[in-house]
């Protein structure tokens, strides 16, 4: 399961923000703000995404670089939401 | 009066106010203004004399402050690099104004290695960051922590207001950056008016959340260091949260911002419940500020004054519209600030009657002194005027104005693209674009966006037998553009309209 959420996110990461090179260059633990992939308006597509895919909410306060800010976080995140979709 | 002097007399005027905070740390003035002493003496025994080039390409942290302020207390020129750019472009710009010196850090030498041996004016490197083991040929390393060993006393410098502070990088129309320069006097004349119209005073808590290399950014340190205020500075805005939390613990009284940051705010289901009371004034630039915005900027900052303001790298600051015009003229980007005159001139160069479109012109002493390297373009757009001796900067900028004499921003009299407050050149784009392989006609146009003022679009015309696809041309773009010039939309099209001449003729593209 874990590994299912992961390559829809690498997916939607590499189609919409890129990082020019494969995204095997992508560490599920870089920080995606600090690698230059996502600003303020990527965060908000990021988040769109995962609403509809994940069929979620994202609260406001959960708008925190602790629950978006990196692959494993992100799957994390959705785990915490759904836990059906603990692997 | 040197804008080293900003800091210099808040220093010796106010030594333990706290004059920056970042994350958990917190400098006072005299501690900012030490460490700034001990880099200037590092620079001057590295070699650096008056009118040299620094580089600082490193994100934003109280380093890029202390730096800058180094580099000019050395009599040195400053230029601060946006962190995001890639190895080529680097390259180009430490060539381009021949930097002889370059203050970074560990997690940005990867880039720089890359291009290391293509850097012939480069001698030395100031290194933020974990010391580690490294050897460069040709090029000496110094790291941060080791320039605290050097005096703390204020080098001697023989500058005065005419020589260059800083060269600023900006996108030109050629696809190569161009480097704007300024003095010393342009630069404390323009924050100086900013001062004036902010009514900003030495209590001032500022929040800096842009980044240092674009001039609004930079210019939010130099104004609060000018009058003895604070700063508050972070990476430039990404996550609410944390910026929310930190407007409420430092009590922000000015809060600089761009429209992709008051739509994120806005969009929050419950933003309304924080009590911003202490926020005296917002400010919003790059992009228009969308109308419906006003009255909630206004609702969620009840006491604050909210300016809209124009400008362009070339003169840093050129309009703002007075906050009790902003219900009555909301789409005006307002008057000329003090101190500078404009006027809007048709294609004949005469002046243009209230309501006609025409390209703007600036007067006054905020005007850059030129682009580094290039007297060429720089006379394109530094020309003479019907006053004496004196040059006026034509903006390419196309401007109406109405009866009362406020200003309407129109469009770029060229096929430049204005978005997220950068200029972007679709050539810079293009020229990207056709060393794809399979390219075989390539044109960027910019389309409206509401928060981003343009986005950019490609029309791609591809050679037979070879398929390309959207994420082809982004995965390529990105590689070699930074983010915000990566194109939103890409159309493949079997051909793409042209002149009489062969000319890619865009006005036919949408």
């Amino acid at each position: 399961m874990k590994n299912n959420i992961e390559q829809k996110i690498r997916d939607f990461i590499r189609d919409n923000f890129l990082m020019g090179e494969d995204d095997g260059n992508l560490s599920s633990n870089d920080s995606l703000l600090e690698k230059g992939i996502i600003d303020s308006v990527g965060i908000l597509e990021l988040v769109s995404f995962l609403e509809e895919t994940f069929d979620i909410k994202v609260q406001d306060e959960e708008l925190v670089p602790e629950n978006l800010d990196s692959i494993a976080f992100i799957v994390n995140y959705i785990q915490h939401k759904k836990p059906e979709l603990r692997g | 009066m040197l804008v080293n002097h900003f800091l210099e007399n808040s220093a010796q005027r106010l030594p333990e106010k706290v004059c920056l905070v970042f994350k958990d740390k917190r400098f006072t003035y005299a501690e900012i203004d030490k460490v700034s002493n001990q880099l200037a003496h590092t620079l001057i025994e590295l070699g650096i004399k008056r009118g040299d080039r620094v580089a600082i390409y490193i994100e934003n942290s109280p380093e890029v402050v202390i730096s800058l302020f180094g580099i000019l207390k050395a009599g040195a020129i400053f230029s601060v690099l946006n962190p995001l750019i890639k190895p080529r472009k680097l390259q180009y710009i430490l060539n381009n104004c021949q930097a002889s010196c370059l203050v970074t850090h560990t997690t940005k030498l990867s880039a720089l290695l890359e291009i290391i041996n293509t850097l012939p004016h480069l001698k030395s490197i100031i290194l933020a960051g974990d010391k580690k083991e490294i050897e460069l040929k040709n090029k000496t390393i110094i790291f941060w922590e080791d320039i605290t060993s050097y005096p703390k006393t204020q080098p001697s410098s023989k500058c005065i207001d005419q020589d260059l502070a800083t060269i600023i990088y900006t996108s030109g129309s050629t696809g190569e950056p161009k480097g704007v320069m300024f003095t010393h006097h342009g630069m404390v004349s323009a924050a100086t008016s900013i001062i004036q119209y902010l009514e900003n005073v030495e209590s001032d808590i500022i929040l800096d959340v842009l980044p240092l290399s674009f001039d609004y950014g930079l210019y939010q340190v130099l104004m609060a260091f000018k009058i003895g205020a604070r700063v508050v500075l972070d990476r430039p805005f990404s996550y609410p949260y944390p910026v929310i939390e930190l407007m409420l613990k430092e009590k922000i009284t000015g809060f600089p911002g761009v429209p992709t940051i008051f739509a994120f705010l806005l969009s929050l289901e419950n933003i309304q419940k924080y009590n911003f009371d202490f926020v005296r004034y917002v400010t919003n630039t790059a992009a228009a500020l969308p109308p419906a915005f006003i009255p909630k900027l206004q609702k969620l900052f009840p006491n604050a004054k909210i300016y809209s303001m124009y400008g362009l790298t070339e003169c840093k600051r050129v309009s703002y519209l007075p906050p009790k015009d902003l219900e009555k003229k909301p789409t005006s980007v307002g008057i000329p600030m003090p101190n500078t005159e404009v006027y809007i001139v048709n294609e004949k160069g005469e002046k243009v009657r209230p309501g006609e479109v025409g390209e703007l012109v600036v007067r006054g002493s905020n005007l850059m002194r030129g682009y580094w390297g290039d007297p060429e373009a720089t006379e394109k757009v530094l020309r003479p005027c019907p006053y004496p001796g004196e040059k006026v900067l034509y903006t390419g900028d196309l401007f109406k104005i109405d009866e009362d004499g406020y200003l309407y921003f129109v469009g770029r009299k060229d096929d430049m693209i204005k978005s997220r407050g950068e200029r972007i050149s679709p050539k810079e784009i293009e020229n990207v674009l056709y060393e794809l392989k399979g390219v075989k006609e390539a044109a960027v146009i910019g389309v409206p966006d509401q928060l981003l003022g343009q986005v950019i679009k490609a029309f791609i015309v591809t050679k037979d037998s070879i398929k390309l696809t959207e994420k082809d041309v982004i995965k390529h773009c990105t590689k070699h553009l930074e983010y915000f010039m990566v194109p939103k939309y890409v159309e493949f099209r079997s051909s793409l309209p042209k002149t009489s001449t062969g000319k890619i003729k865009k006005t036919e593209l949408e």
